[in-house]
Order: structure tokens, then sequence, then C-alpha cells
């Protein structure tokens, strides 16, 4: 298992808050088709196997893989979905390729969230529906009772003693580990006010980001509690794109004459749905990440790591996340914070892409988002956020509420 | 898996669950109606191929490298990978690529009527494009695969700019149509 797997090109469309212009079809094929040019290959004759990474509620689709050859050239070629985040599809073309069944796989992952008008029904409906859905929504709801005729004898039955003012928005599991997180470490409200105020600056120099801001962390401070600890500004708006890899053998990358770049260790992990049992510290990152340093002999993840994309959905994540993946030790994020050190000149510059904070929440894409931005500074393309002297990356990303769940992929210039 | 012990099988292939025993609680169960709802952006060529629809005409797409018409239009040929480059009026007229009658409706029972339905290739496509619609004035022993039809369109009031704006295809008369 010696073979080594390279990124040969990558590609993403244009990421909008809305994109009523365009079909979800025509995102994806827009990314796909620059993933291909910039890995100067022909999709048709030169890809082995295809991978979108897609969840059929966001898509509004069921059996969703049914719907995506066309656009990513894989008509009649050995093609797949994954229900998940776009750095599982990484994973899994890792590992097609690692074992030497194939040399050249795409992977694409994509939000066409302005699609769906229901987001916080489709969190919800992923909570157990026993425990914890009743607790957060009722069940009745005539308006749209449309399928079958209740009669006196056949009541439409009801779960749950909670009625329509009880309903709270599922985000509200990410101010219950806020408030757990800051207890823990004893990081405080400002410190994660800062991040957004970091990433959301930082995406001014970042073409694909949507939420840029000239925003400060008194500006954050000052937006509304929505979910206590948690505020409005905390929160990583929703935004459209598509974003595609092609991965290669070594020998392919080389046919090529592309300069390799190395995806050298992926890890994931998942922890129990119960709310009542998981831990709330990012512990499936932790996995995941020893997973992934294991895989790339990464002993020393906080001198070995030159640049790090992590999954900051909710402004604490991104601290939460950093000490998860052993990149600080617990309770270190907000003093790395503020000595400046997850900056762009930082010693371990983080989410300089503006981060989801900044880019917008790309949902399945978002794993995707951090792996782009480490190929791109990798490859020394980041222009005005370019971090200096790049040789080794890591890109992680959670599932997202209510999930505790996620995937870490590292990345190096050479060597690996 | 049913929760009540009294209950003993009374058919050797097993204990029949029906609609009282969910509804009486005797079974338990839990129960959720999502309020799930979209809004498909459909971008450049599915408006285009409604709004059509609408003025009672159909288009497709051509790909001058693969010279194929498609139908419906899509903005990118899936054999090629290229961008299509340009529109091109079709016929209502086509031939039937193959069919099923339909002796139930969905929820599975019995209809007097049957539904016909079935894959036309249209006329001034390219051969395998086309729509699947219903057929009508048309007769269980008549259809065929390879039957040549015509769209029978809904008056334009009642248009909507939707696929259904062609209420079926009917047969067409030997040796009509521009094919
Ligand atoms: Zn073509």
């Amino acid at each position: 298992m010696s073979r080594k797997v390279c990124v040969i090109g990558v590609g993403y469309s244009d990421f909008n808050s809305m994109t009523p212009d365009i079909q979800w079809k025509e995102m994806m094929y827009g990314a796909c088709q620059k993933a291909y040019r910039d890995a100067g290959i022909d999709v048709r004759k030169d890809v082995d196997s295809f991978i979108t990474c897609g969840e059929d509620y966001w898509e509004g689709f069921s059996i969703f893989d049914e719907f995506v050859p066309d656009q990513i050239g894989a008509v009649l070629r050995p093609c797949m979905t994954i229900t998940g985040d776009g750095l599982y599809g990484l994973g899994t073309a890792y590992m097609q390729i690692k074992t030497g069944l194939l040399d050249t796989v795409l992977v694409e992952a994509h939000s066409k969230i302005s699609d769906l008008l229901t987001p916080g029904e489709i969190m919800l409906h992923a909570m157990d529906p026993i425990f914890d859905r009743p607790v957060t929504g009722p069940v009745q709801r005539p308006r749209y009772g449309g399928s079958p005729t209740y009669t006196k004898e056949e009541p439409k039955p009801l779960i749950g003693a909670t009625d329509e003012k009880q309903r709270v928005h599922p985000y509200f599991l990410a101010g219950m580990e806020m408030q757990h997180y800051l207890r823990t470490t004893g990081t405080t409200e400002e410190h994660c006010a800062q991040i957004v105020a970091k990433n959301k600056q930082a995406a001014f120099h970042n073409p694909m980001a949507d939420y840029e801001a000239n925003i400060t962390a008194e500006d954050v401070m000052g937006s509304q509690y929505l979910f206590k600890p948690l505020k409005s500004l905390e929160i990583s708006p929703n935004v459209d794109g598509a974003i595609a890899f092609v991965l290669a053998s070594e020998e392919r990358a080389r046919e090529l004459g592309v300069e390799p770049l190395y995806m050298s260790g992926f890890g994931w992990c998942s922890d129990t749905p119960w709310l009542g049992t998981r831990e709330f510290d990012g512990g499936y990152a932790a996995k995941a990440a020893r997973m992934a340093y294991k895989m790339s002999r990464i002993e020393r993840p906080r001198e070995m790591i030159d640049i790090a994309e992590v999954d900051d959905r909710f402004s604490f994540k991104e601290l939460q996340h950093l000490e998860a993946l052993d990149l600080a030790k617990p309770g270190e994020g907000a003093m790395l914070l503020e000595d400046g050190e997850l900056g762009r000149d930082g010693s371990i510059p983080t989410n300089v892409s503006g981060g989801s904070l900044g880019v917008g929440n790309c949902y399945e894409a978002t794993g995707l988002q951090k792996a782009l931005e480490i190929v791109v500074q990798l490859r020394g393309e980041a222009g005005r956020r370019q971090v200096d002297d790049a040789e080794i990356g890591l890109a992680q990303a959670w599932r997202g509420i209510p999930s505790n769940s996620g995937a870490v992929a590292i990345f190096q210039k050479g060597g690996a | 898996m049913t929760g009540n012990d009294e209950m003993v099988p009374k058919d050797p292939r097993g204990t029949h669950v029906g609609n009282k025993d969910i509804y009486g609680r005797k079974i338990t169960y839990s129960w959720w109606e999502p309020e799930v709802q979209y809004n498909w952006a459909l971008g450049p060529a599915m408006s285009r191929f409604l709004e059509e629809l609408k003025k009672g005409s159909i288009v497709g797409r051509k790909c001058r490298k693969c010279r194929r018409i498609l139908v419906p239009p899509r903005m990118f040929c899936e054999r090629c990978y290229n961008p299509t480059d340009e529109w091109v009026k079709i016929e209502d007229t086509g031939t039937i690529e193959t069919f099923s009658i339909s002796y139930i409706d969905s929820d599975a029972r019995k209809i007097k009527d049957p539904i016909f339905i079935g894959v036309i290739s249209l006329d001034g496509a390219s051969p395998k494009h086309g729509i699947m619609h219903y057929f009508g004035e048309v007769k269980a022993d008549e259809i065929h695969i390879g039957m040549r039809v015509k769209a029978v369109w809904k008056h334009v009031s009642e248009r909507t700019g939707a696929i259904t704006d062609i209420k079926y295809f009917k047969p067409l008369k030997k040796g009509g149509g521009k094919k």
C-alpha cells in the first residue's frame, strides 16, 4: 500500500446566498468542468470513478444518486453518492486509488440550500423522533396534513405534549454545546466573537466568500442572543455553491505533468446520536484527526501543520475543533487567538479562507471548501491571503446539526 | 412486534396488523409529518422549455460536437460534456418507444379506464430523445411500440407552463407528421 494519492484538479462554481438563475445540475457541471480543465484531463476518457456527496433531504430528491451522472460526466461509468460531507467523498476516492483499484477519481459536493424553504425542518427531522423531536417541536400540524384522511374512529395521532409556542429551531443544540464548551475551557463569549470578526475580515481576501464583513468583536457581542450564549452573528449564513476535486495516483499525476500535491491522510468518526449520552467536546474530530495523523506520520501536529481549515459553522466550533485536533491544548484556543497565532501570519493560521462564517455554510460542500483552501494555499495560489511556506495543511469538517461526526484530511506539498 | 401478548395468530401466515391496531394504539409507534418545502430554481434550459410549452411549442438544445438534439433541453451535453450550443424547434409528433397500461391507480385501487403511459421520441430531435407522457384516444389492443403519435394540447387559456400543458398524445393517421 505504498501508492500515493494526489490532488490533480480543483474547481468551484460561484458562491452566492441565492442562485435563482441557475439549476443545481448546472452548478455542479460548472464546478466539475473547471476541475477537469484544471487537471488537464478529458472527463469522458480519463476519469475512472465518480463520487458525489449529497443528502436527499437537502436536495429534495430521494435516491439522489440517480440524478448526478449527466452533469459530472459519469453517464454509464462507475458512480456513487455518499450521504455526507464532501470530505467523506475525498476519503472514499483516496481508498479507491490507494488500493490500486483505480487511478483517477472525481469528488463533488455542493449546496443548493436556497432551493429548500424549510432547512430547520430537515434538521428537526434528523433528531430522535421519540425523545428529542417532541421537546423541540409539536407533531400535530393541521396546515400541512395532506395524505391520510382522519376520522373520529381513526383520529390523527398525537405524540408529545408540546405546543407551537414551545417550538425551537434545532440550532439550539449549538447553543447548548457552546455553553458546555465555554464552561469547561474558560473561554469567553468575547473570544468567540473575535473568531467571527477574524473570519469575516479574512473573507475580504477570498473572492469565493459571500459573507465578508468589516465587523469587530464588539459588533458581534452586540448582536442578538438566539440560543444563549450563541448570538446571531456567530452563526454561518447559508450559501449555494459547488466544489469538485480530481484525485489521482502519483504515477497518473506525473504522466499528466502535474506537480504532485499529496493527500496523505484521512480519518473519520461518528459519535452516538443520543444527546444525553454524547460528549460535547468535539471527540469525533479528535479521533478522526488521530487516524489521519497516523496515516500521514504526523507525530506533533501543532508543530507540523502549517495551515488549518476547520469547521466554524458556529463561532465556538473553530476553537473547539482546534483543541480536538490537538492543534491547541484544551482551553488554549482562545489564547492562541488573543496572541494572533490563528491569523495569516500566526503559527497556526486557521480559516484564512474566511471559514464558513465568511464563505457561508455550504452544507455537504463544507469539507471541500476547507480542503479547497488548503490546496490553493499549498499551491501558492491564494493571492493576498497566501500563507508563507505552507507545506502541510489540514481540512476538517463536521456533519453539522444535530450530528456529532466528522472527518479530517491532510494534504502535503512534497514528501508525503 | 405487535406489542400485544393477547393477540394469537389465527392465520398461519402471521398476524394481520390493520389500521385499527395502529390508530387504536395497540402497537407502539411514532408519527411524524415533515413540513418540507422546496422551490427549485430551474435554470435557463428548463425555464425556456416550460415557457415554450405555454405557447404550444417544444424546444430542444443542439450539441454541435456530437450533433445531437437534446429534448428536454439541457445546457450541457452529457455525452460530450460540452455546453450545448443552440435552441432547436421540435415537432409535437413522434414515435412510441415503449409504453405500459396501468389497470390500478397510485393507491393500487382497480380503475375502470386504464391509464396509458409511455415514452415518445419526438420528431426533430435525435433518436431516443423525447418525453414520457399519457396516451389518449387509443385502445389497449391498438397501442404498440413504433406507433406514430401527436400531442393534444390544452387550450391556451389553460396552459401554465408545465409538462401537462400537453394533455396526452393520440395516434397519428398513417404517414402523418414530419419525421
Ligand atoms: Zn454532445
